[in-house]
């Protein structure tokens, strides 16, 4: 059976409109009328266990909610959501046992404590037997190195550090399922790095089944297997990232370097995307035209001095499914 | 249990690192003692009636209030009404414990550490530093004593409840705002901590010594001064308990109509 099964999940925020001024405030007073934001219209997907899925969107696409529902937080409107046999938010103590949880954008350890601390509160909360707890963080600390952190008070961590922090403090219960929304933003290269590598090896290692949101492109290229891309409440797309770019476009990208400067350039089978001095851009469909023909044709008629071909990159895959979409 | 009482022991441990704080809540605390002590003797003297209430209760009923002022449930604890603000406790909701209880703990350790810190340096200036007329009176005597300590314990947890009320009503962001500023009030008021209860009107005193507010200053200090009598302490405590149970289910209700509800602030 699935380990997360979600299906046809609603959910809507009604929002005081609040116009600006001094008059619409006192309006305010006496009558207030309400937006209805639908978040989610209609999301399924079901995950299977030891799966490492991107969840990715536009800011209020409705990520976060699906990962506030699916933590116990939020309760929907209306849909079925079971978390491993239980509904998040009806049976909110017994799942929460279940999952970890990083939200990038908040801490959930205590600001003037040393990370320590923190860890051992969690280790209480969640009633983790003493030898247990000291084996998983003992493995947690190895391997995002940061033994030399934990006697220090949170506010004195980067936010790089403490991002670490974070990933093990959600992992000390052992929970089958991690939720990271948003776990790099912010981040710099190294601690983006690091973070990705740990989210892979937990994920291939103990078998924790991961749901990621993000917006970062390359951890979803560095991560996921498969991707679910979710705009203005629902879903628009789901499988690996090769099914993505062929649903969108079949494109490729050739970048040639030329000797000298080329006027009136064009090529058969080859679409021209930018052309700036002795650098021009192609974007070919290699359904219709074979890279090794397109390239020994360029080599007949142009004085090629280097070339390469590469995928479309996912920020623009992402970026033209939005557009069609108008969102 | 032992993530309730982790939890209190690391606030308590934060709580008791604010010591500049301790130090000027002991200096105002003891200023205000002052100015009330003064106020009183300015009454006393210039009256001629028996007053419903001695002198020398009055002076120690104060400050016995200055001393455990931070008993008094003023406010919501801070710290989490941020949380609540910025949205942060999203992660408290994805803890396998009870939010209520985990609030709970946290106000017994907000209304206990820095009342614990203060209350020394205070109790032994006004019980030992200062002159007879100033000064704070010790026990009537050792049964008072005890009924004193059981009836602070009572005030505890009401004090308790109330604090978790202002916390579980910043869920409101709005109106909880109003009733956080308009709660401290009444509060305030009928507590005692302004004038001694015994000092209200006649009319007044059976609806006082039924309201919840009393049993956080006024019952608590007239045990220690005699002005109750010692073996009152039962029916007292009992009243303490059943205002501390009414307000736990109270938060528990609204709690729960809110979680339903709830919005996570901010992305």
């Amino acid at each position: 059976m699935s380990q997360i099964i979600v299906e046809n999940l609603m959910k809507t925020f009604k929002v005081a409109k609040r116009k600006p001024g001094l008059w619409n405030a006192v309006q305010g007073l006496v009558h207030r009328e309400y937006n209805t934001v639908h978040a989610l219209e209609g999301i399924s997907f079901k995950l299977e266990e030891g799966e490492l899925v991107g969840y990715i969107g536009p800011n209020g696409a409705g990520k976060s909610t699906t990962v506030k529902i699916l933590s116990g937080i939020l309760v929907p409107d209306s849909g079925r959501c079971e978390v491993m046999g239980k509904v998040p938010w009806k049976q909110r103590i017994d799942h929460v046992k279940n999952i970890g949880v990083v939200f990038g954008q908040r801490s959930q350890l205590w600001w003037d404590l040393p990370v320590e601390d923190s860890f051992q509160l969690l280790r209480d909360i969640y009633n983790i037997p003493h030898q247990n707890y000291k084996s998983t963080r003992d493995e947690l600390i190895e391997i995002l190195n940061i033994s030399t952190l934990l006697d220090v008070p949170v506010r004195q961590l980067s936010l790089g550090q403490r991002m670490k922090c974070e990933l093990a403090a959600s992992l000390l219960h052992t929970p089958p399922l991690l939720f990271l929304d948003e776990p790099t933003i912010g981040l710099d290269a190294v601690s983006k790095l690091a973070v990705r590598d740990f989210i892979k090896k937990i994920n291939k290692e103990r078998g924790v089944t991961v749901i990621l949101t993000t917006h970062d492109m390359d951890d979803i290229e560095a991560l996921c297997s498969r991707v679910v891309v979710i705009g203005r409440g629902k879903i628009l797309s789901d499988g690996t990232i090769e099914e993505l770019r062929n649903h969108v476009s079949k494109e490729r990208k050739l970048t040639v370097h030329m000797d000298m400067p080329i006027d009136n350039f064009s090529i058969p089978g080859a679409r021209v995307v930018e052309l700036e001095g002795q650098q021009i851009s192609l974007a070919f469909n290699p359904e219709y035209i074979s890279p090794a023909i397109l390239i020994s044709n360029l080599y007949e008629k142009y004085p090629v001095k280097d070339l390469f071909i590469e995928n479309t990159p996912i920020e623009e895959i992402i970026a033209k499914l939005y557009g069609e979409l108008r969102i | 249990m032992k993530g309730y009482i982790s939890l209190l022991r690391l606030r308590f441990m934060l709580l008791l690192q604010y010591r500049i704080a301790a130090f000027a809540g002991v200096c105002t605390q003891l200023l205000f003692g002052f100015v009330r002590v003064m106020v009183f003797i300015a009454f006393y003297q210039s009256t001629s009636k028996v007053q419903p209430i001695s002198y020398e209760g009055t002076i120690t009923y104060i400050w016995l209030s200055q001393a455990l002022l931070g008993l008094l449930p003023w406010n919501g604890d801070s710290e989490l009404q941020t949380m609540i603000r910025t949205g942060n406790v999203a992660y408290e909701l994805c803890r396998p414990v009870d939010i209520y209880n985990l609030w709970f703990s946290r106000a017994v350790a907000q209304r206990t550490a820095p009342t614990l810190l203060r209350a020394i340096p205070i109790f032994i200036v006004a019980l030992l530093l200062l002159p007879g007329k100033y000064a704070m009176g010790y026990p009537h005597s050792c049964t008072s004593f005890l009924a004193w300590i059981i009836s602070m314990f009572g005030a505890l947890l009401l004090s308790c409840a109330i604090t978790n009320i202002f916390n579980i009503v910043t869920l409101w962001t709005v109106a909880g705002d109003g009733i956080t500023r308009l709660l401290p009030a009444v509060i305030i008021l009928f507590s005692g901590m302004i004038v001694p209860l015994p000092l209200f009107p006649q009319w007044m005193q059976g609806i006082l010594k039924y309201l919840p507010f009393s049993g956080i200053v006024d019952i608590p200090a007239r045990f220690y001064s005699g002005h109750i009598q010692p073996s009152q302490i039962v029916s007292l405590f009992f009243i303490q308990i059943i205002w501390t149970i009414l307000l736990i289910l109270m938060g528990k209700w609204l709690l729960s109509r809110k979680m339903k509800l709830i919005v996570v602030q901010g992305g």
